[in-house]
């Protein structure tokens, strides 16, 4: 039965450990596997940019303050199979599609910033490679912001987050050219927007004072331990909306509504 | 914590037109506890902060639920460990002192692109050519009207668990690519929900397989054997069962 439902797991386990999960006992710890949140995105899964849609655990729409094992599969046959059949072919039988020349002047203005970008992570020349601020960039977030996280611990990771990205623009190294395949390059720019994503992450924690599905605010737990919930105040999905760069990002609230259950508090014993 | 001493042979080829050639590497304090690919990550630290080209590989979720990785090592398509992608091989598979030889894989179709990593867009095209469904818009389905009985999902499944990362093709001295293509095909043909492009489908997958220049199945199994998913030749005979039924109906 364990077998059959679980086999890939169990040899994955055992891949990685070296042991034997049939027969030893298998050493599990908690960890972060999983970011809540995603795009913002309408009911017809359209996000702010008219024409983008977004599908699946890319989008915000099904998430609660916890994800367990198979949400995923949830959501991408809910959003695939009942959502966006509906949603895509209206959008597309309503809007005027005009063809678009690869060569107009936007295109040449993104192609020109990209270049610019790119040339200025390779210009830099420092002392440490993307793999280890993007290490360092990890470790910051699961010690402050992973499970467990204080409001103190918050707001030092949002400057030590904001002091590790000033350090990557004066001294990360990478190798090679922009003309070539340059998988450093590749991760610089996803390591370069991880800095801004960890920041809004740490962000949002900070201000939700309270305990909540898979975030425990240490300030905020019942006398014997258990997560402590506000729903007078934050009975709401937080929403940022990106003001450039530099600026910070504003928040919206989503209020969630319950019409047939009541949210109640969750103990384990 | 072991650890290990070794030397690594590396395939280095600057880019697809420039002459390869095998490079050695020493790499000293090597723990057991690492994937073969965190190995390689170390080794590339080492390469960057000396000034030098780091060795470029594929990979992606590190998990061997994806099909990004995959390269030879010491002629085997993802290295020693059976039914094992190369980030799940762990450097407790090798002994203190080792020469490893890492290659990317080999085959007309999959031209190296640098270093380790090979354009597998082949197997895309394939896919592109039949590997979908096609599902009413404007409607949703309803959750009970298409019955699949558990052992033709489990059957389905066991085809679908292909990760497409193209070891079958690198293993096989034809270089064909004809477990991929067939994992595919079963996946649909199994299924209530392939049957509408079944034929059509069959015939479309193997003529762009075909045309992008992989070799013809002659039975040598070396496909299944080094298939990180443990996909069965089996596939095969019903790719080529599928192909024989979809040529006759037309």
């Amino acid at each position: 039965m364990i077998r059959d439902k679980y086999g890939n797991l169990f040899e994955m386990y055992e891949r990685i450990t070296g042991e034997n999960p049939y027969e030893a006992p298998m050493r599990i710890y908690p960890a972060i596997h999983y970011t809540m949140g995603g795009l913002w995105v309408d009911y017809a899964l359209m996000s702010n940019t008219p024409g983008l849609f977004v599908l699946g655990e890319a989008n915000f729409s099904d998430h609660g303050a916890n994800r367990l094992g198979a949400s995923a599969l949830m959501q991408g046959l809910a959003d695939g199979y009942f959502v966006i059949p509906y949603t895509l072919g209206d959008y597309l039988a309503n809007t005027a599609l005009d063809k678009i020349n690869p060569e107009q002047g936007e295109f040449q203005g993104v192609r020109n910033d990209v270049n610019a970008w790119l040339k200025q992570l390779l210009s830099i020349q420092g002392k440490k490679t993307v793999l280890q601020f993007h290490r360092e960039l990890g470790l910051l977030l699961w010690n402050h912001v992973g499970m467990s996280r204080t409001g103190a611990g918050l707001k030092a990771a949002l400057g030590a987050i904001a002091a590790l990205e000033e350090e990557f623009w004066h001294d990360v190294r990478i190798p090679g050219s922009p003309d070539m395949l340059n998988k450093n390059l590749e991760m610089a720019g996803r390591v370069a927007d991880f800095f801004e994503l960890g920041k809004l992450i740490a962000l949002d924690a900070l201000q939700r004072e309270e305990s909540c599905g898979g975030h425990f605010r240490e300030e905020h737990q019942t006398p014997d331990g258990e997560a402590l919930r506000n729903d007078e105040k934050f009975c709401h999905v937080s929403v940022w909306q990106y003001k450039g760069k530099g600026a910070e990002p504003a928040l919206h609230r989503e209020p969630l509504d319950f019409e047939f259950v009541s949210p109640t508090q969750r103990s384990y014993k | 914590m072991n650890t290990l001493n070794l030397t690594l042979r590396i395939w280095r080829q600057a880019d697809p037109q420039a002459k390869g050639k095998l490079v050695e590497y020493p790499l000293q304090g090597v723990s057991t506890d690492m994937s073969f690919l965190e190995m390689l990550d170390v080794l590339n630290e080492q390469l960057i902060h000396q000034g030098e080209a780091p060795v470029e590989f594929d990979s992606d979720c590190r998990e061997g639920i994806c099909g990004a990785c995959g390269f030879v090592i010491d002629g085997a398509a993802h290295g020693p460990w059976r039914r094992t992608t190369v980030c799940q091989l762990h450097m407790r598979a090798f002994k203190d002192g080792d020469v490893i030889t890492l290659e990317p894989f080999r085959a007309k179709a999959f031209p190296v692109i640098k270093d380790l990593v090979v354009d597998r867009s082949a197997f895309d095209r394939i896919l592109t050519a039949g590997g979908y469904i096609s599902v009413d818009t404007g409607s949703a389905p309803e959750a009970n009207g298409l019955p699949v009985p558990k052992d033709h999902a489990e059957e389905a499944f066991d085809s679908a668990a292909c990760i497409g990362c193209g070891a079958c093709v690198a293993a096989c001295p034809n270089a064909s690519a004809s477990l991929f293509v067939s994992a595919k095909i079963s996946q649909f043909a199994l299924l209530p929900q392939g049957q509408p492009e079944r034929k059509a489908r069959a015939l479309r997958m193997v003529a762009q397989m075909d045309k992008e220049g992989f070799g013809n199945c002659s039975n040598h199994g070396e496909c299944e054997a080094v298939c990180p998913k443990g996909i069965s030749i089996k596939n095969i005979a019903r790719m080529r069962r599928e192909y024989f039924k979809a040529v006759a109906a037309k």
